[in-house]
């Protein structure tokens, strides 16, 4: 049996139900950011399933890998910076749980 | 070649399904590297070999002992077991199944239903990473800029959100 772009669509939206399911009912901070990632993740799957299926000049269309490039940066900035909110909240607040947190100052 | 992509597919399901489970954070994070194996041998199949290398090195390598190192460093213990209302884990449920059956319906429905990938010319006389790399300092030079002061920018936050006064 061939591979069928489907295979890895389907893939690809299952992890990012997953993800969802992950933020919609964990509870601790650390573990929402981590399904936040495997939806962005999951994205990039999809991506670059289509840019295996639409051959230009019959290779990959490389413009996804570059566009690719860019979401894995610009994931490497937001979970450094994600995580230092997570440690600044810790560190007045002294949990990571979300139900624990319901106010915006003090 | 089937049988890789099942395997993967579901190291990378496995990984994802840990990760939600998983009560102690620490094995969180551990199903959430396995999750990442799997996809960047997904990506690998796909022939985008850069992408899946860097879904290792950056997601698999970089990312997740960023989110190790803070785990421990809080000392973020396994949650405790508190009843939690039945309906916080229908509704999430229902949420992602309800998502997951769309997902399903759109893709045997659409136009992508049983579209198999094109076979590669064959051949290639130069590798991806020399297309990528010139995509990257030619055509797309000026987003490569902004990406440098997106990450300046972030480091200097994370700079200042780590000091002890906010002022």
């Amino acid at each position: 049996m061939d591979l069928t772009l489907n295979h890895f669509l389907f893939v690809s939206g299952a992890l990012f139900a997953i993800g969802l399911a992950g933020v919609l009912v964990r509870r601790n901070l650390l573990i929402i950011f981590m399904c936040l990632e495997l939806m962005l993740a999951a994205a990039n799957l999809t991506l670059v399933a289509f840019s295996r299926y639409h051959l230009v000049d019959g290779q990959p269309a490389y413009d996804a890998h570059v566009l690719l490039f860019f979401i894995i940066t610009v994931a490497a900035a937001e979970v450094a910076v994600g995580l230092a909110i997570i440690v600044a909240l810790f560190r007045t607040k002294e949990t990571t749980d979300v139900t624990q947190v319901s106010t915006m100052k003090y | 070649m089937s049988f890789l992509f099942h395997l993967f597919a579901a190291l990378a399901l496995f990984g994802g399904i840990g990760v939600v489970v998983s009560r102690n954070p620490v094995s969180s994070a551990f199903s959430m590297i396995l999750s990442f194996i799997g996809l960047a041998a997904l990506f690998i199949q796909l022939d985008a070999y850069l992408v899946g290398v860097l879904q290792i090195l950056v997601y698999a390598g970089a990312i997740m002992v960023l989110f190790l190192f803070i785990i421990m460093l809080l000392d973020v213990g396994a949650e405790e077991k508190r009843r939690r209302p039945l309906v916080v884990f229908a509704g999430g449920g229902a949420v992602a199944i309800a998502f997951a059956v769309l997902v399903a319906l759109v893709l045997s429905r659409g136009g992508t239903a049983g579209k198999t990938l094109p076979a590669l010319a064959a051949a290639p006389e130069k590798s991806d990473v020399h297309h990528i790399g010139e995509l990257l300092f030619g055509t797309y030079w000026l987003p490569v800029q902004i990406v440098g002061v997106l990450l300046l920018a972030a480091t200097v936050g994370v700079v200042v959100l780590s000091k002890k006064e906010l002022k």
